[in-house]
């Protein structure tokens, strides 16, 4: 008798032990769909395919990270470059976890698609125990995506002007090859050189492959990068129009946007000239 | 009430009285912030891959990273409080930041935790306004010509370098204070903390090249103390 009262003396002691603990458990958890991660899981993931990089306390200082031309992120900082929510907020889970499905492109961020998608939404519950941030601040509203209109020439037109009138080529060159004349001075927020995005490269910007996800990139901004937010200065509608004409300057790419840009005179005019390196399209002001 | 309360009543009226009189009035911490050696020679700024700014200057303007004075003063220093008084609540007025011939006016701004930001374009040119944090949220914002101001604040107190990445030579600094007792070095160096309750305080001087330096100050009464600060300079 007096063992099973101490028994459930011992078992009212643990689960009082344990409150606190799954308490603290719900904020070191990532819901990612219906699945949800869980921090303690994605440590040991951490430890085994993360730390070589972003370095044993998640600032990025990994073993690897001096030999990386862009440095591995910062988890402690809580800035992250692709998300869904406005600049300087924090991303949604979704966001991390398309990061680290997806990769970044022109970096030594592989894609972790190997992984299930259990074993990823651990790793986001993870990675987000880096930041204070995570524990004061809720990650931000997802910014509000009108439906894509639909494709015309006249919103191609349209996007162009507002890539020349919101001086993307500044930076991104006339022709979107990332040789605009403040180029060659953009530093990222560790002070180290940043190249503009390269559109005649590739189809894959750093933040995924879709039209949405292009749509994010300039509404968003690139947190952490010379990449701002145009939230305030672009209205939704004409966003797609800029989208539109974004996909006409990735050459490489046969899209419903190049393929209707090259049947019109003005377009086919344009893009062939883009094809040769240092030919001034005609597409806007030249420095 | 008996006579010995009524007086006592009357006496801490008094005192009440005296604490709210005595604080508009208050004490004063003053004085001037010089440099010493010789602070490394400010270039004029190349604006030529920016037009639009380049044809308002008849002279090109120089960085501002240590701007000097007359008598070895030191302009563009935040001086402030940064111990022995409470914080403060925000004031309601707005502080401006304005981008004009591709500089930041002022080039040192100091505000209040909390207090309205406004930062308002008046050049031809798209900026971006890319404040660099460290403690309060990082954020990074497009503002081309004719665009309404961008309203912001901050929560921490932070010293927060401004920077645009398409002019890379514009550079500029938010000083996010906790209280309202704080000042900015003019063309003199001179600056003047008023309204400071009897007390023991702090007093600190930042410039953004040399760091900061504090000192500790006791004020009784409506009294004015001289304090003065002397930076290094380094040449380079």
């Amino acid at each position: 008798m007096r063992r099973i009262q101490f028994m459930k003396i011992a078992l009212n002691l643990l689960l009082v032990a344990a409150l606190p603990m799954a308490a603290g458990a719900q904020q070191m958890e990532a819901h990612i769909g219906n699945v949800t991660g869980h921090a303690e899981a994605g440590k040991a993931l951490y430890y085994r395919y993360c730390w070589g990089c972003h370095g044993a306390r998640g600032n990025g200082d990994g073993e690897n990270a001096p030999y990386l031309n862009i440095l591995p992120r910062n988890f402690v900082a809580g800035t992250f470059k692709c998300r869904s929510t406005p600049t300087g907020t924090l991303p949604l889970d979704q966001d991390l976890y398309n990061s680290v499905e997806r990769g970044f492109n022109f970096t030594n961020m592989p894609s972790w698609n190997a992984l299930t998608v259990e074993e990823r939404a651990n790793l986001v519950a993870f990675i987000k125990t880096f930041s204070p941030r995570w524990k004061t601040e809720k990650a931000g509203d997802p910014i509000q995506i009108p439906a894509e209109p639909a494709l015309t020439v006249g919103s191609i037109q349209h996007g162009k002007e507002l890539f020349q009138k919101l001086e993307c080529w500044k930076c991104h060159g006339n022709e979107g090859r990332g040789d605009g004349p403040s180029a060659s001075t953009l530093t990222d927020n560790n002070d180290q050189p940043i190249r503009p995005y390269n559109f005649t490269s590739d189809n894959r910007s750093k933040c995924g492959t879709t039209n949405k996800d292009l749509y994010k990139i300039f509404m968003t901004g690139l947190d952490g990068t010379p990449m701002p937010s145009f939230a305030d200065v672009i209205k939704p509608e004409d966003a797609w129009d800029l989208v539109h004409y974004l996909r006409t300057l990735q050459y490489n790419d046969k899209s419903p946007e190049l393929t209707l840009w090259l049947s019109t005179k003005e377009g086919a005019a344009i893009v062939n000239a883009q094809k040769v390196a240092n030919t001034n399209t005609g597409s806007g002001v030249n420095p | 009430m008996s006579m010995k309360h009524a007086v006592l009543a009357g006496a801490v009226m008094l005192a009440a009285s005296a604490v709210a009189l005595a604080e508009p009035a208050g004490g004063t911490v003053s004085g001037k912030v010089t440099y010493e050696g010789t602070p490394a020679r400010m270039k004029p700024i190349d604006m030529s891959k920016e037009p639009s700014c380049a044809k308002m200057y008849t002279t090109p303007p120089l960085v501002e990273t240590v701007v000097t004075g007359s008598g070895n003063s030191l302009q563009d220093v935040v001086v402030y409080i940064s111990a022995g008084i409470p914080d403060d609540p925000a004031p309601s007025n707005a502080a401006v930041f304005t981008q004009k011939g591709c500089r930041y006016i002022p080039h040192v701004l100091p505000f209040q935790v909390n207090q309205e930001l406004k930062i308002v374009n008046e050049d031809q040119t798209s900026h971006n306004i890319h404040p660099l944090p460290k403690l309060n949220r990082e954020w990074n914002k497009s503002q081309p010509p004719g665009t309404p101001p961008i309203s912001e604040k901050y929560d921490k107190a932070e010293f927060i370098p401004v920077k645009c990445n398409v002019h890379p030579w514009m550079h500029g600094n938010f000083a996010v204070m906790k209280n309202s007792h704080y000042a900015i070095t003019g063309d003199g160096g001179a600056f003047s903390l008023a309204n400071l309750p009897p007390g023991k305080y702090t007093v600190t001087a930042w410039q953004e090249s040399y760091g900061d330096q504090s000192q500790e100050v006791t004020i009784s009464g409506s009294e004015t103390k001289t304090v003065n600060f002397s930076f290094k300079a380094k040449p380079y």
